[in-house]
C-alpha cells in the first residue's frame, strides 16, 4: 500500500509537464552553437555566436538590455510582492468592509486589460502628466501589472492559514509585529515565493507595454530581442537566451546553497 | 483573549492603500482614459477626435453590409471572435489544470528542502523570452521537425502529423505559455494541506479519489481558483501563440485589438471599445465569483 | 557577470558626446558599425529607438512621442500621411549638400514632391517567391498565390499586412487601388475569401523562415528577404509577376519639433553619402536610392536576381493612401478575410 501522498498518474503528468517545459529549450541551446547564420539550417558546431554576443557590434546594447531587464524584474517583482502581501492580508484577514469587491476588481485590473491598451493608454497618460519615459516609467508600469500575479498566489495561501496560530502567539505575549514576523510570515512563505516568481517572469518577459513606455535609447531584453525578428531570428539570440538560462541556474544554485546553510544552523 | 487582539479588520484599509495607489494611478487612470476613448470619434489612421459618439460599439454589435447601406443586422463577426477566444482560453485553462495540479502536488510532497528548487525548475524556462520559446516549439513540431521525424523513424506514423498551423498547435503554445501560472498558486495552497486528513480518510476506507475530491480539493480550492484566473484571463488576450503556431488565419481578441492600434486600420475608439467589452465580461465573472466566495465564507 | 555588464554599459555611452541625436527606426535596419562611424566622425551621440510597423510608429508619435525624436524612417505612403498630418519639418537644399546624390527618379516622388521632408533610405519590392524544389511549373502570374496549383495549395504563407495583400490582390484582378466601385470591391472580397483555404498561414516577420524551414513552399515576401532565404539554402525564386508588383521605399524624414534639428540634418546628409548608403544596402539587402553606390556594394547583392529584375517586367506600383471613406471598405474586406 502506497502512502496517501501517492496518486497513480500524477508522476507521469509531472514528467510530461517538465518535458514540455524543457524540450524547446534544448532547441534553443543546440542552435546557439550553430555555425550558420540561420536558425533553421544546421551549419556545424561553433562558438561564434557566443563570441558575437560579447564582442559583436551589438554587445553593448544586449549587455545593457539584459542588465535593465534583470534589475527592473527584481525591483518590480519585489515591490509588487510587498504591495500584494499587504493587500492580501487586508482582503483575506480583514473581514467584510465597504469597497472590498471594488478593491478585488482593482487589484486584478492589470490582468484584465489587454496589454496593448495599457501600453497606449500609459504612454498617453505619462506624456500628459509630463513624465519622461525611460527606466522609471518602465519600472512603475511593470510594478502595476505584476501586482495581480503576486496577489493571487499569496491570497490563495493566506486563505488556508487559520487565525488560531496567530492567536496562540499573542496568547504567549508575542507582540503583534512578532506574531506576524515569526508565525504568519513563515507560514506564508510558499505563497510569497510563488507570487514573487510569477511576478518576476512576467516582468522579465514583457514586450508590448515596455516597448511603448521605454523612451528613446532604453532597451530591455525582450525589446532588443524582438528587434532581431525583422530579419529573422539569428543564432546570437539563441546564445543570449542560453546565457540567460545559465544565469537563472546560477541563481537557483545560490538559492539552494543558502537555503541549505540556513537549515543547518537553526 | 489573553494575548490581545489579532483582528486585521482595522488594518484592512491602510494595508490596501499602496495597491490602490499604484494600480489606481498606473492602471486604473489609463483604463478610464481608454473608456473615454471608446466613446470618441476615430481620427483617420490612429488617434481620436473629441466628439462623443457610439460608433465604436455600433460597429461591434451591428452590421449594415460591406457598403453600409443594407438593413441593420446583428454583427456576428466580433461576437464569434469572442466566443472562439473564450473557448480557446477555457481549453487552455483545463489543460493547465490537468497537468498543473499533479505537478504542484508532486512538488508539495517533496522534502521541504528541495521544494524551492522544484519551483525554480518550473520557472527557469521562462527566463527565455516567450517569442524564442514559441519559435523553438514550432521548430519541434513542424512537418520535418524532430517530433515527426522521431515518430516516423520508430514507425509509429507513416507521414508527418500536420501540427503547425492547427488549433492543436495553438493549444500547445498557450498551454506552454501559461503553465507555471497554474502550478505555482496551486502549490502554494497544496503545501498547506495536512496529510493526516488523508490518512484519516483512508482509515475510514475512503478511496484515494474520494479523498481527493471530498477532502483535498476544498482545502486547495483557493489555489486552483487563483491559478485558473491567472491562466484564463491572460490566455483570452494572447496573440503570440495563435499567430506563430496557428498561422494567424483568424483574428482572436488579442490580435483584433492589436490591429486597431498597430495595424493599418488605426481605429483607436474601436480597439478601446473591444477592450472595454472584454474588460466588463471578465470583471463581471470575477465579481460573481467573489460574491459567491464571500457568501460561502459566511456560512 | 555584473562587472562584465557594467563594463559594457560604460562602453555604450561615448564620453565625448558633443550633442545628441534621437533616431526612431525599424528594428534591425541599420548596421551598428555605421552608427559608430557617424558618432566617430561628428561626435554626436546617437540613440536609436525601434518600432515594428509603420502604423505602430504613427501610433506612438500620435500618443505623444512627437518632439522626442529627430528623425524616423516611414515607408512611402506613410510619408504622405505624415506630411498631410503636419508631423514633418522641411529642409532646404542648402541644408542638405548631398541632396544631389539622390538618383533622379527618386528625387521627385509623388509622396514628397521635390524632397522637402524626406530622403531615400532603401527601396525594394513585394511580390512572392516559390520553392522550385516543390513546384517547377509556371509561376509568372499572381495566380500562383491567389489561385494556386494543387502542388502549392495549403503550403502558402501570406504577409500579415492589409496593404500588401489587398494591393497584390487588386493587381491580380486588374482593378485600381482605392477604388470605390462596388463590383470591383465585391470581386476582390470574393476572390480573397476563395483563396484563403489555399493558404497555410499569415505572417510577415516569419516570411523568410517559413520558406527556409519548408513550412511553406511559396509565400508573399519582400525581395531582400527572399534573397536572404536563398542565401540560407532554400531553392526559392523571387517572381516579378506579369500583373505587376508593389514597390515601396523607406525614407528618412525630419520630424516636426525635432530637439536636435541640426544633428538630424547632418545624419540625413551622412546617409546620402554613397559609401554609407552602400553600407546600409549590404546589411539590409535592398536597394539604396543613392547614385554611385555600386563600387561599394558586396558582389552578392550587386548581382542578386531579386534586386536586378529583367528589363521587360511589368513595372511596380506604390501603395496609394486612400481617403477615409474608401479605406473603410478595404478595412472591412480585411476583417472579412481574417474572421
Amino acid at each position: 500500500m502506497k502512502g496517501v501522498r501517492y496518486y497513480p498518474g500524477f508522476l507521469p503528468l509531472t514528467v510530461l509537464c517538465l518535458v514540455i517545459l524543457y524540450a524547446p529549450l534544448i532547441v534553443v541551446m543546440a542552435y546557439s552553437f550553430n555555425g550558420s547564420t540561420s536558425i533553421t539550417k544546421w551549419g556545424g558546431f561553433s562558438l561564434r555566436w557566443y563570441v558575437d554576443v560579447f564582442t559583436g557590434p551589438d554587445a553593448g546594447r544586449f549587455g545593457q538590455a539584459a542588465w535593465n531587464s534583470l534589475t527592473i524584474a527584481l525591483m518590480a517583482a519585489t515591490s509588487a510582492t510587498v504591495i500584494a502581501t499587504a493587500a492580501a492580508l487586508a482582503m483575506v484577514k480583514g473581514g467584510r468592509f465597504r469597497g472590498k469587491g471594488a478593491s478585488f476588481a482593482l487589484i486584478n485590473l492589470p490582468l484584465m486589460v489587454p496589454e496593448i491598451v495599457t501600453a497606449v493608454a500609459s504612454l498617453i497618460f505619462f506624456t500628459a502628466i509630463g513624465l519622461t519615459t525611460g527606466y522609471g516609467t518602465i519600472l512603475v508600469a511593470h510594478m502595476a501589472f505584476c501586482i495581480p500575479f503576486a496577489f493571487l498566489p499569496i491570497a490563495a495561501r493566506l486563505e488556508g492559514i487559520e487565525g488560531s496560530y496567530e492567536q496562540a502567539a499573542r496568547d504567549l505575549y508575542a507582540t503583534r509585529a512578532q506574531a506576524f514576523r515569526l508565525i504568519l510570515l513563515p507560514l506564508l512563505a510558499p505563497g510569497l515565493a510563488s507570487g514573487w516568481l510569477l511576478a518576476f517572469i512576467i516582468s522579465l518577459d514583457d514586450f508590448i507595454i515596455t516597448n511603448f513606455v521605454k523612451g528613446a535609447g532604453m532597451e530591455t531584453l525582450p525589446t532588443a530581442i524582438f528587434g532581431s525578428v525583422k530579419q529573422g531570428i539569428k543564432p546570437n539570440i539563441m546564445a543570449i537566451s542560453t546565457l540567460m538560462l545559465a544565469v537563472s541556474v546560477l541563481f537557483v544554485t545560490a538559492a539552494y546553497l543558502i537555503n541549505r546553510k540556513g537549515q543547518k544552523t537553526p | 483573549m489573553a494575548g490581545g487582539d489579532t483582528s486585521w479588520r482595522p488594518l484592512a484599509r491602510p494595508l490596501l492603500i499602496p495597491a490602490w495607489l499604484v494600480i489606481g494611478i498606473f492602471a486604473l487612470l489609463p483604463v478610464l482614459l481608454m473608456a473615454v476613448y471608446s466613446f470618441l470619434t476615430k481620427e483617420f489612421r490612429g488617434g481620436v477626435i473629441w466628439d462623443f459618439t457610439l460608433t465604436a460599439y455600433d460597429q461591434f454589435f451591428i452590421t449594415r453590409g460591406l457598403f453600409g447601406d443594407e438593413a441593420a443586422q446583428v454583427e456576428w463577426t466580433y461576437i464569434t471572435i469572442f466566443g472562439l477566444s473564450i473557448l480557446q482560453a477555457g481549453i487552455c485553462t483545463a489543460l493547465c489544470l490537468i497537468v498543473g495540479f499533479p505537478t504542484a502536488w508532486f512538488i508539495a510532497t517533496r522534502p521541504a528542502r528541495t521544494r524551492a528548487v522544484w519551483l525554480f525548475l518550473i520557472t527557469i524556462p521562462y527566463w527565455v523570452n516567450l517569442l524564442i520559446r514559441t519559435v523553438s516549439l514550432k521548430f519541434l513540431i513542424r512537418d520535418n521537425g524532430p517530433l515527426n521525424e522521431g515518430l516516423m523513424s520508430i514507425g509509429l506514423i507513416d507521414g508527418p502529423l500536420p501540427l503547425v498551423n492547427t488549433n492543436l498547435a495553438v493549444q500547445l503554445g498557450l498551454f506552454y505559455s501559461y503553465l507555471p501560472f497554474m502550478v505555482l498558486p496551486i502549490y502554494a495552497a497544496v503545501e498547506r494541506y495536512n496529510f493526516a486528513l488523508s490518512e484519516a480518510a483512508a482509515d475510514l476506507y475512503a478511496s484515494r479519489w474520494t479523498t481527493l475530491r471530498e477532502i483535498v480539493l476544498p482545502v486547495v480550492r483557493p489555489g486552483i481558483v487563483a491559478g485558473c484566473i491567472l491562466v484564463f484571463v491572460p490566455a483570452l488576450g494572447a496573440f503570440l501563440a495563435p499567430d506563430l503556431l496557428g498561422g494567424a488565419k483568424t483574428f482572436m481578441i488579442g490580435s483584433l485589438i492589436e490591429e486597431q492600434f498597430k495595424g493599418s486600420q488605426g481605429n483607436w475608439p474601436f480597439g478601446a471599445a473591444v477592450s472595454m467589452i472584454l474588460l466588463s465580461l471578465v470583471l463581471m465573472a470575477l465579481l460573481i465569483y467573489a460574491r459567491a466566495a464571500a457568501r460561502e465564507g459566511e456560512r | 557577470m555584473r562587472k562584465l555588464l557594467l563594463g559594457t554599459c560604460l562602453l555604450a555611452s561615448p564620453a565625448f558626446a558633443e550633442g545628441e541625436l534621437k533616431v526612431y527606426h525599424w528594428f534591425e535596419y541599420i548596421p551598428q558599425e555605421l552608427v559608430d562611424k557617424f558618432q566617430a566622425e561628428t561626435g554626436i551621440a546617437v540613440t536609436i529607438d525601434t518600432y515594428d510597423s509603420n502604423e505602430s510608429m504613427l501610433a506612438a508619435l500620435k500618443a505623444g512621442r512627437l518632439g522626442e525624436y529627430d528623425v524616423a524612417v516611414p515607408a512611402d505612403f506613410m510619408v504622405g500621411i505624415m506630411i498631410a498630418d503636419g508631423m514633418l519639418d522641411s529642409f532646404t537644399p542648402e541644408e542638405m549638400p548631398n541632396l544631389g546624390n539622390i538618383e533622379p527618379k527618386w528625387l521627385d516622388v509623388p509622396f514628397d514632391p521635390g524632397r522637402k521632408h524626406s530622403i531615400p533610405y532603401q527601396w525594394g519590392s513585394t511580390s512572392f517567391s516559390v520553392n522550385r524544389d516543390v513546384y517547377q511549373g509556371d509561376i509568372s502570374s499572381l495566380a500562383t498565390i491567389f489561385d494556386p496549383p494543387p502542388e502549392l495549395s495549403g503550403k502558402i504563407n501570406v504577409l500579415d499586412s492589409q496593404n500588401e495583400v489587398l494591393i497584390l490582390g487588386s493587381l491580380y484582378l486588374g482593378i485600381p487601388q482605392c477604388t470605390q466601385d462596388r463590383e470591383q470591391l465585391k470581386a476582390l472580397n470574393d476572390m480573397l475569401l476563395a483563396a484563403k483555404p489555399h493558404w497555410a498561414s499569415f505572417g510577415s516577420d516569419i516570411a523568410k523562415d517559413v520558406l527556409v524551414s519548408g513550412d511553406a513552399a511559396a509565400g508573399m515576401i519582400y525581395n531582400g528577404f527572399s534573397a536572404k532565404a536563398r542565401a540560407e539554402g532554400a531553392n526559392v525564386e523571387y517572381v516579378y509577376p506579369k500583373e505587376g508588383h508593389v514597390v515601396w521605399m523607406d525614407n528618412v524624414v525630419l520630424l516636426k519639433d525635432a530637439p536636435n534639428r541640426d544633428h538630424a540634418l547632418k545624419f540625413m546628409n551622412f546617409l546620402l553619402d554613397p559609401v554609407n548608403a552602400a553600407a546600409v544596402t549590404n546589411y539590409a539587402a535592398y536597394t539604396s536610392g543613392v547614385a554611385g553606390v555600386e563600387p561599394y556594394l558586396d558582389e552578392a547583392i550587386k548581382t542578386s536576381p531579386e534586386n536586378n529584375p529583367p528589363a521587360d517586367i511589368t513595372p511596380g506600383v506604390f501603395a496609394e493612401a486612400c481617403d477615409e471613406e474608401t479605406q473603410k471598405l478595404y478595412d472591412a474586406i480585411w476583417t472579412n478575410l481574417k474572421k
